[in-house]
């Protein structure tokens, strides 16, 4: 570990200091540098799910206070070392079963515990693939715990199968590098799979309206021009950060009929426009959408004059999170300079108030709280959903208890 | 009683108290004559429930929410024929002074059969050669229309720009009922669109031949008339060529805004400003103002309103009538070019309008038994009386009425900058009240930072944010204050861009929105959405952010013909976004407004 320890702190500066900006490159970045970390860990003989799991719970609990997707990334890091080793430990299954019935006549004496780890291995494999439910939960045996247990009564209990563990180890930290590679690859993918639905819902002669710049939301315009529909998008700038123009820009630069305008005249212009496509910063398990700072107000405008709202994504954002007070609880709020420059209102300001309260304040948050009853549809790698339909999608990327990313003490 | 309101005898604001719904008949020093003219039936039909209750508000006087039925003066002009009409309201209003005046002005408008008071009397019984004509009319109109045309074609040939156009003796009209931008349609309602109407310039020429046509259209039509579309390429044409200010035409414009004009912004300024010697006919004075809209300097509409009308009595300060004209005529016709001027510095707001409306008809009805000076020195002080009474009096009871909507704790939420919300804030804050303002700004203009200024410096605690974070910050806001551009007939508040949004966001958060606007700014018009009718600014704005030089994608946007920029100035809120409108009128819901608009025409604007 230590010798990952000081990539994970530049990396923590750099998610700090905002120098890495965009979704796309915060998660491929911390999916890189877990799998740095997994590949730097020196696995020990026993435990090695656990033990893979809590180094990996380390470097994320100083990840995640910087950035929700890294929390996502995180979590899928967990589970899929969780589903490495049931799949390695299911084969293992058969395999002990194997090695069980060719060693009899050497564990004799032994012959109740392969049996019993088997049945033990087997029950709690079965509880860990199960989605959480109320028996998982009263099973107050964890399921890291259990694994540790059956591995080391296997490891413990059968020497022959020494060789075949150290293969186990190899197997086990080859197959999460792997995975994780994968799950490079599928961030890196999911622009082209979410681009593939956008000739299914733009048609010809449509007016689209977005608000800022999002990277999934120009490949999903790309495509659609790509397949010769016209339509006309209007940008909407996005201050403070103005990343409207950019997008306009790059739009322009494919041949796009584009406009610009400012976020102040969303609601005057939404009423032509047949279509609102944005992309998000986190999906959350209710369906919500934390979004660019802005969005709620085009969601009611939208809402109010009856437009479909789209939210493009890919489903590394989506988050197992429940939004509480969202809007103070998931928010950044940024610089006021963006708005006011420093030395502009210095003169008219008292500093001498009796209470000493500035009367003052500038308010510049980043993010905003879609509900979800806002969202007409997700769009996402994985197909269109309804936001009432994003929570069954957490049990196939993410584990119950890895909700909260905290380092567990050894066992 | 919600338990969870903190109670309010704490609040130094108004107890509630009960009020009286529907139409009563106040105790009140106001004149309050029985209809016995038979008119607007509603109000008069309702029972006089009794007085209203005391309230806070000087005793006698009406409970805010109240509307009180239109006054009548049938004590006036005894000898006015026919009064059956239905709004035969010559001088109602409350103000003694006035009714004198209009005592005056109604008598004498009687003799004066070219005059357009639209009164019930002239209409049924003097103009019997008009009824008679008016099937006619178009018919006479075109030939007249056409010698008249050339007649100007020659005059405009010899003199310079603004045109007197020639007066061919039909009499003269002060548009009533219409603005000088529209007045050229007036004649559209009723022969067809397709003929080759002159342009705003030489809307006088245009006005004569309606003049007598006007009050019976005012009567039947109660629709405004519709104002000039500039995607009618051949009207464009024609005004160009009428234009003082030189303007060329915006690249990439924005195909939803065809009918809006759209020019160049950055050329018209120093173009107008190298011509301020030569162009005589227009008054400096006007011509200066003309100059600050272009340039931005004065903005606002209680701003423009009152430097347009302060130019105008500058300019009446020094006329003199030249010789074979008449005073009333000839004013009109200047006053008209001085507009169309306004206009392409930078179109009219509809308080504007509505100004304009109002000192036309004052010119209208002039009686000509005054001499020239005295005429020029009464024009003078209607308009001193139109600016006193109609913006600054009904500022300073807006405020009065609104005050009663601050209580201690608030947290006030305001958007831009509007010049009535600024004066309760103030007020409130001299009242000792405490409360904190929450002030919403957006681009290009940046309003809310010159509101910021001002308030912090007076010492009230403010927060600032940008319109994308009014949802977030809406959590915290206790009520939404508003102003107005103006308000329509269907309850539609037009005001600067961006208040839709920000009353959408209170609205779904369940926090009233009080609109502050002074009565003179209602108008007939009504307005469905923010595209048919707007004003376009300068799009270069858009792309360049100040402060931000990394921002510059959009530099060349002129080149490229798939991008461009949209800059719109104002937007439509829609009625059920708005709980109530604070006007001198009192505090009304938005459903009330084309009840001013139509009862109280004729008092409010003394059309």
């Amino acid at each position: 570990m230590p010798d990952v320890q000081p990539l994970v702190s530049e990396f923590v500066l750099k998610l700090k200091r905002r120098k890495v900006e965009g979704s796309h490159a915060v998660a491929r970045q911390t999916a890189e540098l877990l799998r740095s970390v997994v590949s730097q860990h020196r696995m020990g003989s026993t435990n090695q799910a656990a033990a893979l799991a809590d180094a990996i719970r380390s470097v994320g609990e100083q990840l995640i206070s910087a950035n929700p997707i890294v929390g996502n990334i995180v979590r899928r890091v967990l589970h899929i070392i969780k589903e490495e080793d049931i799949s390695s430990t299911a084969v293992g299954i058969e395999g002990l079963s194997v090695t069980v019935d060719s060693d009899d006549e050497y564990d004799s004496g032994n012959d109740d515990h392969p049996t019993l780890s088997a049945a033990v291995l087997a029950s709690h494999a079965r509880n860990a693939l199960r989605a959480p439910s109320l028996q998982t939960l009263l099973d107050d045996i964890p399921v890291s715990t259990a694994l540790s247990r059956s591995a080391s009564s296997t490891g413990d209990s059968d020497g022959k199968t020494a060789g075949d563990k150290s293969l186990k180890t190899r197997k086990l930290k080859h197959d999460v590098i792997a995975a994780i590679g994968d799950l490079i690859e599928e961030i890196d993918t999911c622009y082209d799979q979410i681009s593939e639905q956008a000739v299914e819902l733009i048609h010809q002669n449509e007016v689209i309206l977005t608000l800022g710049r999002s990277r999934t939301v120009k490949e999903f315009l790309y495509a659609a021009k790509e397949k010769k529909r016209s339509f006309r998008v209007f940008v909407a700038e996005g201050s403070p950060r103005y990343q409207g123009h950019v997008l306009a820009k790059e739009l322009v630069e494919k041949g796009v009929q584009t406009t610009v305008i400012t976020d102040s005249a969303i609601f005057a212009m939404i009423s032509r426009v047949n279509m609102v496509i944005v992309g998000a910063h986190a999906i959350m398990a209710n369906g919500g959408v934390i979004a660019p700072v802005g969005m709620n107000m085009v969601a009611l405008a939208a809402q109010k004059h009856a437009v479909p709202f789209v939210v493009v994504a890919g489903s590394h954002k989506l988050c197992p999170l429940y939004p509480h007070n969202p809007e103070v609880l998931l928010n950044e709020l940024k610089s006021p300079s963006d708005l006011l420059d420093f030395g502009e209102f210095s003169n008219c300001m008292n500093f001498s108030t009796q209470d000493g309260t500035p009367l003052l304040n500038v308010v510049n948050p980043t993010f905003d709280y879609v509900p979800p009853k806002l969202v007409s549809l997700f769009v996402t790698d994985t197909g269109g959903h309804s936001p009432s339909y994003m929570y069954r999608l957490i049990s196939e990327y993410y584990s119950a208890d890895d909700l909260v990313v905290q380092r567990k003490s050894t066992s | 009683m919600d338990l969870r309101r903190p109670p309010r005898s704490t609040s130094g604001g108004v107890e509630p108290k009960i009020r009286q719904v529907g139409f009563v008949t106040p105790d009140v020093s106001a004149p309050t004559e029985p209809a016995a003219v038979g008119a607007a039936p509603a109000p008069q039909s309702g029972t006089a429930v009794g007085s209203p209750t005391a309230s806070d508000l000087a005793p006698g006087s009406l409970s805010p929410v109240m509307i009180p039925p239109p006054l009548h003066a049938d004590h006036l002009s005894p000898d006015s024929p026919s009064p059956a009409a239905s709004d035969a309201i010559l001088a109602s209003s409350a103000p003694q002074p006035s009714s004198m005046r209009f005592d005056a002005a109604s008598e004498l408008g009687e003799d004066d059969s070219r005059s357009l008071a639209p009164s019930a009397g002239e209409l049924e019984a003097n103009k019997g050669d008009l009824a008679g004509d008016s099937a006619s009319i178009p018919q006479k109109q075109k030939t007249s229309k056409a010698e008249r045309r050339a007649i100007q074609e020659a005059q405009r040939a010899a003199k310079a720009a603004a045109k007197e156009a020639g007066l061919s003796g039909k009499s003269t009209g002060a548009a009533s009922g219409a603005n000088p931008a529209i007045s050229k349609q007036a004649k559209l309602a009723k022969t067809s669109q397709k003929k080759d109407v002159p342009h705003a310039a030489s809307t006088v020429g245009s006005e004569k031949k309606i003049s007598e046509r006007l009050p019976e259209r005012d009567r039947k039509k109660d629709a405004p008339h519709p104002r000039m579309q500039f995607d009618d390429v051949h009207r464009v044409e024609k005004a160009k060529k009428r234009a003082i200010v030189n303007q060329s035409e915006a690249r990439n414009r924005v195909e939803l805004f065809r009918h809006l004009p759209q020019y160049v912004h950055g050329t018209q300024l120093p173009d107008l400003e190298s011509k301020f010697f030569q162009l005589e006919p227009i008054h400096p004075s006007v011509y200066k103002v003309g100059l600050q809209y272009l340039s931005g300097e004065v903005s606002g509409g209680n701003g423009r309103c009152i430097a347009m009308l302060l130019a105008f009595r500058e300019a009446i300060k020094d006329y003199s009538t030249p010789p074979n004209k008449t005073l009333s005529r000839d004013l009109t016709a200047k006053i008209s070019s001085y507009v169309s001027f306004f206009i392409e510095c930078r179109p009219l707001s509809i308080s504007m309008g509505n100004a304009i409306r109002f000192l036309k008809n004052r010119i209208a009805k002039l009686p000509l038994t005054l001499s020239e000076s005295e005429t020029k020195v009464s024009l003078q002080t209607d308009i001193e009386r139109f600016i006193n009474e109609k913006i600054v009096v009904a500022d300073q009871v807006i405020v009065s009425h609104a005050i009663t909507k601050v209580r201690d704790d608030d947290v006030l939420l305001t958007y831009g900058s509007s010049s009535v919300v600024e004066m309760i804030l103030n007020y409130a804050h001299e009242l000792g009240r405490k409360f904190r303002v929450i002030v919403v700004d957006s681009r290009p203009k940046l309003e809310g930072q010159g509101l910021l200024r001002r308030l912090v410096a007076k010492g009230i605690n403010c927060t600032y944010t940008h319109i994308n974070a009014v949802s977030y910050i809406m959590h915290e806001v206790t009520r939404v204050f508003l102003g107005a551009s103006s308000i329509l007939s269907n309850g539609t508040v037009y005001s600067r861009v961006g208040t839709a949004s920000v009353a959408m966001v209170a609205h779904a958060f369940g926090i009233p929105v009080l609109v502050c606007c002074e009565a003179y700014k209602f108008h007939e018009r009504v307005q469905l959405d923010s595209i048919c009718a707007n004003e376009l600014g300068d799009p270069d704005v858009i792309s360049k952010v100040p402060g931000r030089a990394d921002l510059g994608h959009l530099k060349n946007w002129a080149d490229n013909e798939n991008l461009q920029l949209l800059n719109l100035m104002y937007d439509a809120t829609p009625s059920d976004y708005v709980s109530m409108i604070i006007t001198d009128y009192g505090m009304l819901p938005p459903t009330s407004v084309p009840v001013i608009v139509r009862e109280y025409r004729k008092e409010h604007l003394w059309v």
